[in-house]
């Protein structure tokens, strides 16, 4: 919890160089491809920070993000790499999109927006147990398994959509659309809606957990080094489950938020793909929960107002690809002269990094798990040299 | 059941399938290398990118397809270059910058292609075949498994090529030392970046070849997000076939074949939803890794940087 600690001034500092390094370098390639750097980013802060319909279309866009973040942060303190969101998203806004009519025609507004929210919740996290379970017991590489289930929920939310779920008005599959006053409720005449309560209350909530909770300070343990953990008396397939169902459980609230507060409906191949986005939004923020409620907002600001940019400027809104493309990789070069200078914390920590691989040792078979089928390989372990 | 047996859609599915079989089979081979020299290529879906946009510009202007095809792979491995720098040399978070490459090459190529081609919508002409004398007169399966691109039998030669190469040559055990024992090549006066460095750009120049059979030879022209996942896919095909490259054959074939299931299923009238088929192949993997979890297999060394004197 080093980040806590470090100063605020250097913490804002390191976040906002890589964002004002990519911003430089995106308006070099505005003005390669004819158009006016400054224009766009006039266009874009306009749009996106100083009116204020499209500020609240900034907070909107604010509310899944939100809480995939903190269904981020909770999976990367744990040094899970839970890189299966966007069909854990998907399931929790189709089901929500699914089952929203028939539940507001027979029981109202408020059970209909628990209820669906509570499914969204249970899907999510659900769908994370295979993946949570094989890394918990066998060490199989998450990332792999989080990523195929990620299609495989893609696949299914389709499938619904496009079969039971389906309207019967013709045109693109879709479900029933949610009408306008029957969505989430709105906040004080304002177009932003309770999902952004939900969303900043996630973060403030996973902020707790972590911080505050002994059931965050076992996740870290975890999250540092699962053998201490079991050393500890913990388990480190049940946290590893746990952390995994809180990651997804969150991220398929999302979802459903997306359905309930903007979309209405969902149409067949619906998919913003946030997963990949936000990612480098919590790294920026060091996994720090109160740094990535900053940063999350900054960033739907960028998106908002840069997709209005782009449309004026005539080009495609996917140059914010390149935009935080660019962030990612200045916040890793940043991160090495710091490291190099021996200076402060590194975005992500090494414990996440380090974890990518099957842990060693863990209940007897994790080394064991690393052997090639038909390969010599010494008896012991990649882990035990490690430690050794 | 005499129509799954037809000729249409036999043809309809062995081509469709190869066309959606190779960009994988050559983007895992890439994979494969490098996983087994220690480097994650999370980016392995940009550096096709890459090479299906710069394959597809060279062969439009040019109008050859294997000078398109080299450009690919030129491309792929200029993306994969940002890999070996930051990541092999400057030991950066693997995965952190695999995003961020997937990121820029995809609104880089979105981008660029929408600026120079958006209004003309250009495309090639249909691929050059190349027929093998008397194996394409087997009836049936014959004209559609002996009458491809040069570049398909390339391929599958290929994965046999580098299956001998990281079994039976020093290269090939430098590369899977430098993923299972670090520290032991390095006391073995191999130096361990360059081997990795290597092993990466391999990686590029593969997906960005991968790439290049996207556009050159499967779609005739670029759309944006034309790879569509399959960087993702090479990555499960690479790891499940656990180092052994021959491996990455029969991984390829089957993914490509559950993506072409579909459109041959409709030729004789059998309507399936693409969902379904699409997913079939992922469901396959976790059941497998259920079932045999204890087997799956990565190097020990994978992802984690290499710091000569540290551990």
């Amino acid at each position: 919890m080093r980040a806590r600690t470090m100063r605020l001034g250097e913490a804002t500092l390191i976040a906002v160089v890589p964002i004002v390094l990519a911003l430089v370098v995106m308006g070099v390639l505005l003005a390669v491809l004819g158009r006016d750097p400054f224009t766009f980013y006039a266009d874009m802060f306009q749009r996106g920070l100083f009116e204020w319909e499209g500020f609240q279309e900034s907070i909107i866009r604010s509310a899944p993000l939100l809480l995939i973040a903190a269904g981020l942060i909770v999976a990367f303190r744990a040094s899970l790499w839970n890189l299966g969101g966007d069909g854990q998203f998907l399931l929790g806004a189709a089901l929500t999109a699914g089952f929203a009519p028939s539940l507001l025609d027979s029981l109202g507004v408020w059970p209909m927006l628990v209820i669906t929210m509570a499914i969204a919740i249970a899907i999510g996290g659900a769908w994370t147990l295979i993946p949570a379970i094989l890394r918990g017991r066998y060490g199989v590489n998450e990332i792999i398994t989080t990523l195929m289930m990620s299609f495989i929920g893609i696949g299914v939310a389709n499938v619904l959509v496009k079969g039971p779920f389906r309207t019967d008005i013709g045109g693109v599959a879709r479900t029933d659309l949610v009408p306008f006053d029957e969505r989430l409720p709105l906040l004080f005449g304002t177009r932003i809606h309770l999902g952004f309560v939900i969303g900043v209350a996630a973060i403030l909530a996973v902020h707790l957990l972590m911080t505050r909770t002994s059931l965050g300070l076992r996740l870290r343990v975890l999250g540092a080094s699962p053998r201490a953990a079991l050393h500890a008396g913990l388990s480190p397939v049940r946290l590893t489950v746990i952390a995994f169902a809180l990651s997804g459980a969150l991220i398929g609230l999302s979802g459903s938020i997306e359905i309930l507060g903007v979309q209405g409906s969902f149409r067949a191949d619906f998919n913003p793909a946030y997963g990949l986005l936000v990612i480098p939004l919590v790294f920026l923020a060091r996994l720090n929960a109160i740094g990535s409620l900053v940063l999350v907002i900054v960033f739907s600001v960028i998106q908002i107002g840069g997709e209005s940019a782009a449309r004026q400027a005539e080009i495609t809104s996917d140059v914010l690809l390149v935009l935080v493309g660019l962030m990612l990789l200045f916040m890793a070069v940043i991160e090495y002269v710091r490291v190099r200078r021996g200076i402060g914390t590194a975005y992500v920590p090494p414990e996440v990094a380090d974890r990518v691989r099957p842990p060693g040792g863990q209940g007897g078979d994790g080394g064991a798990s690393g052997v090639p089928a038909g390969e010599p390989r010494p008896a012991v372990g990649a882990g035990e040299v490690g430690s050794g | 059941m005499s129509d799954l047996l037809s000729q249409d859609f036999l043809t309809a599915l062995i081509t469709g399938g190869l066309v959606a079989a190779v960009p994988l089979l050559f983007a895992s081979l890439g994979e494969l290398v490098s996983e087994q020299a220690g480097v994650l290529n999370v980016g392995l879906e940009g550096y096709m990118l890459f090479g299906a946009f710069l394959a597809f510009v060279v062969a439009y202007n040019t109008g050859s397809e294997w000078l398109g095809m080299l450009a690919g792979i030129v491309a792929g491995a200029a993306g994969a270059l940002i890999m070996a720098v930051l990541c092999v040399r400057m030991n950066l978070d693997q995965i952190v910058i695999g995003i961020a490459i997937i990121l820029l090459a995809e609104g880089s190529t979105s981008l660029i292609h929408d600026a120079a081609y958006a209004e003309s919508r250009p495309s090639l002409g249909s691929p050059s075949e190349l027929a093998i004398p008397g194996l394409k007169e087997i009836p049936i399966l014959g004209d559609s498994l002996f009458s491809q691109h040069a570049i398909v039998y390339i391929g599958f030669a290929l994965a046999f090529v580098v299956g001998w190469v990281m079994k039976r040559t020093s290269a090939g055990l430098s590369v899977r030392a430098a993923g299972e024992r670090p520290e032991a090549l390095d006391a073995a006066g191999v130096s361990v970046t360059a081997t990795r460095t290597w092993a990466t750009l391999f990686a590029g120049g593969m997906a960005g070849l991968g790439g290049a059979y996207l556009t050159i030879v499967g779609a005739g022209s670029f759309t944006p997000f034309i790879t569509q996942g399959s960087g993702f896919i090479a990555i499960v095909i690479a790891m499940l076939s656990r180092g052994r490259a021959p491996w990455t054959i029969l991984g390829g074939v089957l993914f490509g074949l559950s993506l072409s299931i579909a459109t041959a299923l409709q030729l004789i009238g059998v309507n399936i939803q693409t969902d379904y088929v699409q997913m079939l192949p992922f469901v396959v993997v976790i059941v497998v890794l259920v079932l045999f979890a204890r087997r799956s297999y990565l190097p020990s060394a994978l992802a984690l940087p290499y710091v000569r004197g540290q551990k």
